[in-house]
């Protein structure tokens, strides 16, 4: 018992519970106190679970131990900036300041809530296979959807993290991140931001979709709403100070020689995604915190009967979240870019152009927001300068569609292909996908009777499986060695794509195309006149296979752990550093430090080297 | 160079093959608006634009994966190709012209869509709440939960909402419009083909959000008139003055009274006649209350007014419901 107490997640977990009702009991006594109510249709008002909440991500942070480098250094102790961790699993559950530990935690925690996200897809899913309500109330089916939502976003925001924060230091040959203790405050936070995202389904749910529009958002007496803003405004502190620490890192760490055009093509999508999360985050945290206040304190912010604005929390809310989905893409973006010329042996081709395309898209995404407002009722003349500029992304994500095409162009991809390069090309036609359905929602006209359908529904899982999803199967089958010294099953990999792709496939198209005839989006039930029910059907078994597909890669990765293929040196014959080195990685990266001497992706230039590693200590 | 031309040809064909397949499954419902018209011209040159760049991609891509594939026993690396500027620069400009024009005729299109054609419309106001859409008529005066359009004539939609954000959207109209608290926002429309549609809420407004739809007809104006008339009637009924103005035509009172200030035919008009007073033939004056009123109708000799003759008309057997009604309308006439 004592053993699992010593556990630092346990213990915050346990913190964070004991914050919680100390928030809720100091708001009762103060209502009661004041002769207001103190209890509500949740045991107790909402002000009490807010407080509560807010206490309790305090208690986690203070108890489970990430802070205490920072106690110490306030009672004037000296502290190091050097991660030492013991062997074994242990340290994957503690505030461990080596960046490819946090990076595991990333990665993992973000696997296992994706398995919770896709069961709520799931669950929803078959609700929606046949027409009238099955098993489902329809307030349950919003918030499933809703819950889908949001929780794929932190999945999202979790797998990037992992692959930015285990390999930004590799690649650029530092020992760590700039700010370590940073790095694992911003991961730690998002433990109890989730905690709370999950109580608001007990909580009443939340029936807004993840985009939380007032005046609906504002009114609906659930206290899961409030519980749902709390969560995401928590989850933006780790993305802000992730961004800033990366941002920190590549500016200040990169190995001797590493000019800004030598540096791997996956440095600059993180740099770039990096740029938005540090810059544009604090506006979906600010809008949250509004309604948040709207509905506690009865501030009128986005109440038309107080003279607030409910279009207004649109242009805060979506002026991060435009910009937010390209903090989902890039990275996958750049993974793509990164793996290509390993599998096809070509040099990456345009590789400025690509670098400076993934920062234009960066760029040219902050004055794109509106383009989800289109029906809103916003100026309608101010519509069609947001359609020039959002049509305008499409020409940096151009440049880097021709650009990979040319680096596949005559390309010697070995046969049969290798899982991570099916996984990069099947990231390269689904977010083609993605790309090609997207400027029929930025041109105004068209948009007018696609916006909110299925279409929609379709065309964002198309980015998003494109620009992350795949990416990321294809980083975890291509990385997995150098964290574990063990390579991953190819056959079960190759069924996980080959089950996975087409079943998308089918799935998104199906999504479009009902869209297109008058599906709307997030509707728990539809129309028996419109004959959507054999689409819905194959819609929801396409959901199924993906799940399966999901469900072997999850068992390729438990038999791997175990008794997987032995796999210490350069399994792919990559010319990037870290493969230069033994796997696992040392706990300390690179023995030697290395100096860049060439170009990163000169693969078919005999003679050529990226880097060279200094002869002695 | 052998391989660019066939992957050329090959582009072409898979372009043709995916702009003719995507067409042939039918990508859009029924136009019935005007302004669905220059949408779904706009929409067609995506589809061409999506064939062509999609076969773009994929075909060099498959390509290359099948005919460049490592050869058994190759070890070597592919060819060093770095990359090319005049290439690059050509797939950065020429995409932003093909940008630039797109967004040209997406706002040309726009346009199109939000002309007006008739400035003098008629203004329907729509109200949107949860879960429910109602209609009112302000020319006619009624109120109604289903929308009746006649056929080729622009309206515009004057739309509100009670409690939360809710969105007007009929998918054979092509456009769509958020309706939003504390604001009116407008909708010109102009059908165009005859039928029954809905308009279905497109923003998520609670949980029962999948059942708020209503009816809309498009119906030829002949159709659109009787349904009018039938609205009017049936507002009508639902007021005390609506039910006494139907009951003095269908006994026939206003054969001989006047609603208007001028005379009747051969009785007093009702204008203003109540709580007036009432010059008799005796010389004497009673005030037009109910109680008189009642007994005139009841039995019309009892009080003789100055210059008709009370002979002419027959007692009438009404119910006090009905008289009622009839009162209500006589004090509704001033």
């Amino acid at each position: 018992m004592k053993k699992i107490f010593s556990i630092p997640l346990i213990r915050g977990i346990i913190w964070q519970v004991i914050g919680l009702l100390v928030g809720i009991g100091i708001v009762v006594g103060i209502r009661l106190a004041m002769g207001l109510p103190a209890t509500g249709p949740y045991l107790v008002t909402e002000h009490a679970w807010v407080f509560g909440g807010f206490l309790g991500t305090l208690t986690f942070l203070a108890g489970h131990g990430v802070m205490d480098g920072w106690f110490k250094v306030w009672r004037g102790e000296i502290v190091s900036d050097h991660h030492e961790d013991k062997p074994g699993w242990e340290k994957y559950f503690g505030p461990s300041l080596d960046h490819k530990v946090i990076g595991i935690q990333y990665t993992v925690t973000g696997l296992i809530v994706m398995i919770l996200g896709g069961t709520f897809a799931l669950i929803f899913r078959t609700e929606l296979a046949f027409e009238g309500m099955q098993f489902l109330q329809k307030a349950q089916y919003n918030t499933l959807m809703s819950m889908h939502g949001i929780v794929m976003i932190v999945v999202i925001l979790l797998g990037i993290g992992g692959m930015m924060n285990y390999l930004v230091p590799l690649l650029i040959g530092a020992h760590d991140m700039a700010f370590p203790r940073l790095n694992s405050f911003a991961f730690w936070i998002v433990v109890p931001a989730a905690v709370w995202l999950l109580s608001s389904m007990a909580l009443g749910g939340i029936e807004t979709g993840w985009t939380g529009y007032p005046p609906l958002s504002a009114n609906m007496k659930l206290v899961g709403q409030q519980m749902f803003f709390l969560a995401v405004f928590i989850v933006g502190w780790s993305s802000i100070l992730g961004g800033l620490n990366l941002i920190a890192t590549v500016v200040r760490m990169r190995a001797k020689g590493m000019i800004a055009f030598r540096m791997p093509i996956f440095v600059w999508a993180s740099i770039a995604t990096s740029l938005i999360s540090l810059t544009a985050t604090q506006l979906i945290g600010l809008s949250f915190q509004m309604v948040m206040f709207q509905r506690l304190f009865g501030m009128g912010f986005f109440d038309p009967n107080k003279g607030g604005n409910p279009v207004l929390f649109q242009h805060l809310f979506w002026f991060y979240s435009h910009p937010a989905v390209y903090v989902f893409i890039l990275p996958g973006l750049g993974i793509v870019s990164e793996l290509l010329p390993v599998f096809t042996r070509k040099p990456l081709f345009g590789y400025r152009w690509i670098a400076m395309s993934s920062l234009g898209i960066a760029l040219v995404g902050f004055l794109v927001w509106a383009h989800h407002m289109f029906t809103s009722g916003m100026n309608e003349y101010l519509r069609v300068p947001f359609m020039y500029s959002t049509l305008l992304v499409a020409v940096p994500t151009g440049v880097k569609f021709f650009s990979w095409t040319a680096t596949i162009w005559k390309g010697k991809i070995d046969n049969p292909v290798p899982t991570p390069m099916l996984f990069t090309v099947g990231a390269i036609l689904v977010f083609l996908l993605g790309g090609l359905t997207g400027p029929p929602n930025a041109t105004v006209s068209t948009d007018l009777h696609l916006h909110d359908t299925y279409w929609i529904v379709g065309h964002f899982h198309d980015t998003m499986f494109g620009g992350f999803m795949f990416p990321f199967f294809a980083a975890l089958y291509y990385w997995f060695p150098k964290a574990t010294g063990r390579r991953m099953n190819e056959t079960l990999g190759k069924i996980h794509f080959w089950l996975m792709t087409p079943s998308f496939f089918v799935m998104s198209l199906g999504m479009m195309y009902i869209g297109l005839h008058g599906m709307r989006r997030r509707i728990a039930d539809y129309d028996p006149a419109m004959n959507f029910q054999p689409m819905h059907l194959i819609i929801t078994i396409s959901g199924f296979l993906i799940a399966l597909s999901v469900l072997v890669f999850f068992i390729n990765l438990i038999i791997t752990m175990r008794k997987g293929e032995v796999a210490r040196g350069n399994v792919w014959n990559s010319r990037s550093p870290e493969w230069l080195v033994e796997s696992p990685m040392p706990a300390h990266n690179y023995e030697h430090p290395f100096e860049v001497v060439g170009e990163p992706y000169d693969y078919g230039l005999s003679g050529s080297k990226y880097v060279e590693f200094a002869k002695h200590k | 160079m052998i391989h660019i031309v066939v992957v050329g040809i090959l582009v072409i064909i898979m372009a043709i093959l995916t702009y003719v397949g995507a067409n042939s499954v039918g990508l859009m419902p029924v136009q019935a608006s005007a302004q669905a018209v220059p949408i779904d011209w706009m929409w067609g040159w995506q589809v061409v634009a999506i064939s062509f760049l999609f076969a773009l991609i994929v075909v060099p891509i498959f390509y290359s994966l099948i005919v460049f594939r490592r050869k058994k026993g190759d070890t070597s690396d592919a060819e060093h190709i770095e990359g090319n500027t005049p290439l690059e620069i050509t797939w950065t400009v020429i995409p932003l012209i093909i940008v630039v024009a797109f967004a040209y005729m997406g706002a040309y299109s726009l346009g199109e869509s939000r002309r007006i054609t008739d400035p003098n419309a008629m203004i329907i106001k729509v109200t949107a709440r949860q879960f429910s859409w109602t209609f009112e008529y302000p020319e006619y005066g009624f109120v109604s939960n289903e929308l009746h359009l006649p056929v080729w004539k622009q309206v515009v939609l004057k739309m509100e909402a009670v409690d939360v954000i809710h969105s007007f959207w009929v998918p054979e109209f092509r456009v769509k419009q958020d309706v939003v608290p504390g604001r009116v926002t407008e909708y010109r429309i102009t059908p165009n083909l005859v039928g029954s549609y809905k308009v279905r809420c497109a923003e998520l407004c609670g949980s029962n959000h999948a059942d708020m739809e209503g009816a809309v007809i498009i119906s030829t104006q002949a159709d659109y008139d009787t349904w009018v008339a039938e609205q009017v009637e049936l507002a009508a009924a639902a007021t005390p003055e609506g039910r006494g103005k139907k009951l003095i035509t269908a006994n026939g009172c206003i054969g001989c009274h006047s609603v208007t200030p001028q005379p009747g035919v051969s009785a007093p008009s009702w204008f203003g006649l109540f709580g007036s007073q009432v010059l008799l033939a005796d010389g004497s004056t009673v005030t037009a209350d109910d109680a008189y009123i009642t007994e005139s109708i009841l039995d019309p000799a009892a009080k003789e007014v100055e210059g008709y003759s009370p002979t002419i008309m027959k007692p009438f057997t009404l119910t006090p419901d009905e008289i009622a009604d009839i009162l209500a309308y006589i004090k509704s006439l001033k």
